[in-house]
């Protein structure tokens, strides 16, 4: 029977009951309470599933590593699965499901497993299933992966909000135990700015309920002070429910924080992730005690001896009411002393050390309880809860020498640094023989650029488990971390803790030592994964003898709790199943996060709308309030076309071009990328850049560049204007901007550092409109203002100077055949200027177009697009763009590239125009037929469609491709074959359809 | 070697599985043998496999430095597909997806070959256009796949949101017999496959030079001793470049680490691998119901096998807006695993200018789906000198500009 009990009780407000439900059924706790104790109190020993047995399984832990109470906590929009009860609050009005079972918890189909697990065991997966070939897809897959799988899925938009902070600081402490807290004061003591993390709602950590005194003073006191002498010191921060969830390069760490997990009305985020830089940090992670290897050691009910001891003192629960202790070191007697004291039978200790322990078994002793030396578990009995225990002797094969009825069990195997946080960014650890643990190599620190370790393990963390050591290992890491921060630690004595004499602690890895296969098959070690002694005995037998290779053949500490519990246990069955050492065998690799941490608050605020940032032109607002039908272009969004009442996207982008042709459109260009690059080595640089000749440019004129890799594939092109002697505007494609400005940085950084050359980018200080059509210039004249009249200003030339009331500079250049101005005016007056431009064109028919007009008037002209024509494979010379490339010079990137022997090819593919036989549109991307299959049974093609429209100025479909010696085959028709089912005849033509004479562009 | 069946493992549990041998033997190394491959991951245990399995060449080692399956193989995202643009990439990579149809039954160990389809999400029209492009291509390659609707995407994958405000989902290439696999027992089923031929894979026997005699390779130093070979295969990932300079040439290669992570286990509520690319993520659930998620590589060059939290960051940022659900599940674990990659991001598979010394690398973050492919193609390319799949990945190609460029959904707009 677990209860509630009288004494005890430091986390709880007996006044406070709080009501919540446990897979429908109404329960209810105190103020204080995790959703464990609160269910252990109600008597509810079973709390959910194993994952491949489905076992009915209990909390064994009371923390963060407990693998198998796990529950899908919340409704609707706000359920979340596999949350650990140990570590969730109790709140009114929590509604709590078990997890992993059919029908019920109580009784679940899927625990037949159980009864077939000698036919399941480790790495079964691998040696069945594979006959029929069929069957894997379609019958064994679907039943494995219903079976497995834990918590319920979570349904649709997350009602919860998260946030991000960031945070500087000298000294990071990991941990609110009384290693951290000592760390933190003997850190912050010297001026350092700490902060101090610690996952659970209280500080403290164990040291109140292991009892024992700080000074003198009790435990809590000492935990109470020390907080309330950091809150008062103005260079520390702390935080609780916030835990330390990972350790990366430089210092970065990862806090995670739960605001409102444990009171979900109180509104705000409900995460907050903490992205941390610190100059030092210090793990006060504490140490975890495991489990001992015996069979049945899964059976509700049977517990962590420290476990038991946290519900009895933090939440007055007891588990059971007639209790037996098996342990191999002497912590696990302070559990059998609290439970005697606290009024619960302890019918055992049984040790398993022959010779017992120190002055805590003297204790136990004068108190009553009968202890067994060399003694162990041979079984535990009971499905669902405890009901016997059969004693054995520790160095024998299991057989019984009693059986005791009993219904609960406490165990203790020793105690496990934390190593977690210390591990992920390369730190090592060594082998501990006296106390069989693994901590932290103090020689191998994971080092920061300084070369210096940044990581500094305290306390239990640290391997030190006994009061007095702890805190002395603490007040030397926190003035350690002072220091490596570049502070002056102050002189102090650290505090002493009470010393208990303690006898060494025996390893053992198995229990009994020699148990049969029967036991073996019967004695967990990663419980949510139902990985046994057997398995990795097995997995071993069969040469997987890397502890990377036992893990993942097993399937061990692969589960939620990423084996906080099973890996040294696991591990030292690996040692022993192939006659290796515990440390020759090693660890498998710590990753972050140390538990796991809510996808939710990695993601931050950044989600729906704000996703990624939307970047805005002044027009943004006008483009939407009139039909803008958006197309996302890198961060930009572009109207793809402007729709009207009842017209479908292909007839508005006809009118478009129609119009655009025929009177005069408008294009919001103002996403065009604008670099401006300054400077006495401008020139010279932009030829470097650019396969063209720009040092020859002169000012008031513009020239037309191409920008080709260092492999010498096209990689941007625009329009390059010379503003004045040391000063170039660069434009670039919308989605060049960002990338070609970094280009440009880093060859101005790596190579030519020595150049005087700046780069600044302009594209979101300019609005720009492309005023495009035969009445262009007679609507901009409507204007008033600067002269734009083809004598003032010819074809590929800009000047500066005011249209109507707008600053303005004018391009003249053209990217659709017609004649047609670019024209910048500062960002600010975008909206004004463009609301002006359509007032005054009103009388000559304007209309705004879209990318996809942009599309079919480039495309109709012959002129090539970045991302259509190119696809990191074409050089200029494929685009018949061979007048850009200046012969004059020297060099420029991807000029050397281009001279290698499969560019000058003469077989390359070559730009040219389609035309289909009947009209119709070419589908995208579409390839030309060859005769025969290529040797790896492919079909052999020559060519293929890179643009293709249904041209409304030529009423037909018009395309352009890169074909086989295409330009030397005009009239040849080519077949496209579609994923339509049709074959397209088309036409090789010249690529240029409409205007080849560029009369109109040039009026 | 014992055959993996059912019926084996009935009759295995009623004598508490004594037994089971070895899935693969450890020999001492032997002084020579005819080939030697430096690498015991996928691609180099595959490659000694098809020596054997096609060419009858079993006097073959493979050395391995940690433990087999240890790099890339054991650390990847699982997606196995072929609907690669180029032609020689489309070719390896659906031999190597056919392979895995029935690696199972070859192997006799169950790598739980899923082909749950594979979908390539397009949210901007460069995408749906370089993706139509692709299906275009695989028609006339061989490789089935096909362009799909908004609404079947939907229907295929219910968690996901088509209609998000940022990305849209505009369609899908659509590659319905791609899919995963278990990684470690591709690895493993290889290894026991290879050592049932008679074939010696050592671990822990780290390379530390290579011998050249009258300009061809003679043999290897190793941490276990020199053993000599007539071949050698260098098929060591991140760690080419190191191997190619002990072999006296250099690699167009840059190792930097690409990260993974996963969720804790839920139910199955996906039952396709979701790639999308715009938003720099991808997804797919395991048997296991882990939600296995790639995302992109640090940008700066390191060996580390862990990578910063900045990409996962951003991954995670992508998926939750994607598919919306994932929000309230856990990051379990992040790790990373170093990919070398080359000029143009597909693979080398070349002789060197060593004779008979060759190399099987660079395949950046493409490696798992390729294995038994890459295997069977470097078997053939030692053994004979000459292979069709592996004829465009030549070294030479860099020389010539002859590149295997697949990045075309990277295409801008004007």
């Amino acid at each position: 029977m677990s209860t509630r009990i009288a004494a005890h009780g430091r986390l709880i407000d007996r006044a406070k009951s709080v009501g919540f439900t446990f897979n429908g059924k109404p329960m209810r706790g105190y103020a204080g309470d995790t959703l464990a104790s609160a269910l252990l109190a109600g008597d509810q020993m079973v709390m959910g599933r194993s994952y491949k047995y489905h076992r009915p399984r209990g909390a064994v832990a009371s923390g963060a590593e407990e693998p198998n109470a796990l529950m899908g906590l919340g409704e609707g929009a706000k359920f979340e699965p596999n949350q650990r009860a140990t570590t969730t609050e109790l709140f009114e009005g929590l509604t709590a499901r078990s997890q992993n079972h059919w029908p019920g918890l109580e009784f679940d189909v899927g625990a037949v497993n159980g009864r077939l697990s000698r036919f399941l065991p480790a790495g079964f997966y691998y040696k069945m299933f594979i006959h029929p070939r069929a069957f894997w897809k379609h019958v064994y897959e679907p039943v494995i992966r219903q079976a497995a799988g834990l918590g319920r899925v979570p349904g649709g938009r997350d009602a919860d909000t998260y946030e991000h902070f960031h945070c500087f600081t000298d000294v990071l402490v990991i941990g609110g135990g009384v290693a951290g807290l000592q760390a933190a004061r003997s850190a912050a003591a010297s001026g350092a700015s700490v902060l101090v993390l610690e996952q659970s709602a209280h500080w403290g950590g164990r040291a109140p309920v292991d009892g024992g005194t700080v000074d003198g003073a009790g435990a809590d006191d000492f935990v109470r002070e020390t907080v309330a002498e950091l809150e008062a010191m103005p260079n520390v921060t702390l935080r609780n429910r916030c835990m330390g969830a990972g350790v990366y390069d430089h210092g970065y760490a990862l806090g995670y924080e739960r605001l409102t997990d444990h009171a979900p009305r109180a509104g705000g985020p409900r995460h907050r992730l903490w992205r941390i830089r610190a100059r030092r940090i210090v793990t006060a992670t504490g140490a975890i005690e495991r489990p001992l290897a015996f069979a049945g050691n899964d059976v509700p009910g049977v517990m962590l001896a420290s476990a038991m001891r946290d519900y009895l003192v933090n939440w007055a629960v007891a588990p059971g009411r007639r209790v037996i202790v098996a342990t191999n070191n002497d912590d696990a007697y302070r559990t059998a002393i609290t439970l005697k004291t606290s009024g619960i039978d302890v019918l055992r200790i049984l040790d398993a050390r022959s010779s017992g322990g120190g002055a805590l078994m003297q204790e136990a002793r004068a108190l009553g309880i009968r202890i067994d030396c060399g003694r162990a578990i041979g079984r535990v009995s009971g499905g669902k809860r405890v009901r016997s225990v059969a004693v054995c002797a520790q160095e024998g094969t299991g057989g019984a020498l009693e059986e005791v009825e009993c219904d609960a069990v406490a165990m203790s195997g020793g105690w496990s640094p934390v190593v977690h946080l210390w591990s992920h960014c390369g730190g090592k650890l060594i082998w501990d023989e006296a106390r069989a643990h693994f901590r932290p190599d103090p020689e191998r620190p994971p080092r920061g650029a300084d070369g210096e370790g940044f990581v500094i393990p305290a306390g239990a963390a640290n391997g030190e488990l006994a009061l007095n050591g702890i805190l002395g290992d603490a007040d030397e890491a926190g003035k350690t971390a002072a220091r490596g921060a570049g502070f002056k630690p102050a002189r102090s004595k650290a505090p002493r803790g009470e010393t208990v004499e303690e006898a060494p602690l025996q390893p053992v890895w198995l229990m009994p030592r020699h148990a049969d296969a029967h036991l073996r098959a019967k004695a967990w070690l990663d419980y949510q994964n139902d990985v046994k002694v057997s398995d990795v005995r097995l997995a071993a037998q069969e040469g997987y003898h890397s502890v990377e290779h036992t893990k993942r053949y097993t399937t061990l500490g692969m589960a939620t709790d990423q084996g906080k519990l099973s890996n040294i246990n696991g591990l030292a069955t690996l040692a022993d199943a192939i006659g290796s050492e515990i440390p020759q065998v090693g660890t498998t690799t710590f990753r972050p996060p140390y538990t796991p941490i809510s996808m939710g608050a990695i993601a931050g605020e950044a989600r729906g709308a704000i996703f990624q940032p939307v970047r805005r032109t002044p027009m943004h607002g006008w483009h939407e309030a009139n039909g803008a039908d958006w197309e996302p272009v890198g961060q930009w969004r572009r109207p793809y076309t402007y729709l009207r009442d009842g017209e479908s996207q292909h007839d508005a982008v006809m009118r478009e071009v129609r119009n655009t042709r025929q009177a005069v459109g408008l294009l919001d260009a103002s996403t065009l990328g604008k670099l401006l690059v300054k400077g006495p080595d401008a020139g010279r640089f932009l030829d470097m850049l650019y396969t063209n000749m720009m040092s020859t440019l002169k000012p008031g004129k513009c020239r037309y560049g191409l920008m080709c890799s260092e492999n010498g594939f096209l990689i941007d092109d625009g329009v390059v204007a010379r503003i004045d002697e040391h000063t170039f505007l660069c434009h670039t494609t919308t989605g060049g901007a960002e990338r070609i400005h970094a280009h440009m940085e880093e060859w101005l950084q790596t190579e030519w550092w020595d150049w005087q050359v700046h780069v600044a980018n302009l594209t979101e200080q300019f609005a720009q409109v492309a005023v495009v059509g035969p009445d262009a210039r007679k609507l901009l004249e409507r204007l008033g203002g600067m002269d734009l009249s083809a004598g003032a200003m010819a074809f590929m030339e800009w000047r500066d100077g005011r249209i109507a009331e707008f600053d303005a500079r004018v391009y003249r250049i053209s990217f659709s055949g017609e004649l047609s101005f670019e024209v910048a005016v500062p960002a600010s007056q975008g909206l004004a200027f463009w609301e002006a431009l359509m007032d005054a064109g009103r009388e000559f028919g304007v209309m705004p177009y879209g990318t996809e007009a942009l599309h079919v008037m480039r495309a109709e002209k012959g002129f090539i697009m970045i991302g259509d024509e190119t696809d990191g494979t074409v050089i200029p010379q494929d685009l018949g763009l061979g007048w850009a490339i200046s012969k004059k010079k020297e060099d420029y990137l991807g000029k050397r590239a281009q001279a290698r022997p499969h560019m000058t090819d003469p077989t390359r593919w070559k730009l040219v125009g389609l035309e289909t036989v009947d009209g119709a549109v070419l589908p995208d991307g579409a390839y030309a037929l060859a005769e025969g299959v290529n040797a790896n049974g492919q079909r052999n093609v020559q060519g293929r469609v890179t643009s293709t429209y249904m041209s409304p100025t030529l009423g037909r479909g018009i395309a352009m491709g890169l074909v086989l010696n295409g330009p030397d085959r005009m009239g040849e028709v080519l077949e496209f074959p579609g994923t339509d089912g049709k074959t397209y005849q088309a036409r090789i033509v010249d690529q240029v359809f409409y205007d080849k004479d560029g009369e109109k562009q040039n009026v | 070697m014992k055959r993996y069946s059912a019926f084996a493992v009935a009759r295995e549990a009623l004598r508490n599985h004594k037994g089971w041998g070895r899935a693969w033997a450890a020999p001492e190394p032997k002084r020579h043998y005819d080939v030697i491959i430096v690498g015991a991951g996928g691609h180099g245990l595959a490659t000694a496999y098809y020596l054997g399995r096609n060419f009858g060449i079993t006097n073959v080692a493979v050395l391995e430095k940690g433990w087999l399956g240890g790099g890339n193989t054991g650390r990847n995202t699982t997606i196995i597909r072929s609907n690669y643009l180029q032609d020689p990439s489309a070719a390896i990579y659906e031999k190597a997806r056919s392979l895995y149809e029935t690696l199972s039954q070859d192997l006799n160990y169950n790598v739980m070959y899923s082909p749950r389809g594979v979908m390539m999400l397009a949210q901007t029209q460069a995408e749906v256009r370089g993706y139509r492009r692709t299906a275009h291509a695989n028609a006339l390659q061989g490789v089935q796949t096909e362009w799909i609707s908004p609404a079947r995407v939907k229907e295929l994958v219910p968690i996901i949101n088509i209609d998000g405000p940022r990305y849209p989902v505009l369609g899908a290439l659509w590659q319905a017999r791609g899919g995963t696999a278990r990684h470690d027992a591709v690895a493993w089923g290889y290894a026991r496959a290879c050592s049932a031929m008679g074939m010696h894979i050592i671990q822990q026997c780290e390379v530390t030079g290579i011998r050249r005699e009258n300009g061809r390779v003679a043999g290897v130093d190793t941490t276990r001793g020199a053993i000599a070979c007539d071949k050698l295969g260098l098929v060591v990932a991140g760690h080419s470049g190191v191997l190619a300079e002990m072999a006296g040439f250099r690699l167009p290669i840059e190792s930097v680490a690409l990260q993974a992570l996963v969720s804790e286990p839920i139910k199955p509520c996906m039952d396709v691998v979701v790639m999308a690319n715009t938003v720099h993520g991808y997804m797919s659930q395991s048997d296991k119901g882990e939600m296995v998620i790639g995302g992109g590589a640090d940008g700066f060059n390191n060996y580390t096998q862990r990578g910063s939290f900045h990409h996962v960051e951003e991954t995670v940022r992508a998926l939750v807006e994607t598919f919306p659900m994932i929000s309230r599940l856990k990051m379990l674990r992040q790790w990373g695993g170093i990919v070398d990659m080359t000029g143009d991001r597909s693979p080398i598979l070349s002789k060197t200018p060593l004779e008979g010394c060759f190399i099987n690398c660079g395949w950046g973050t493409g490696g798992f789906k390729s294995i038994p492919g890459s295997g069977w193609g470097m078997a053939e390319l030692m053994a004979t000198g000459e292979s069709a799949l592996t004829r465009a990945f030549g070294l030479e190609r860099f020389r010539e500009g002859r590149f295997i460029d697949e990045s075309v959904a990277a295409g801008v707009a004007h």
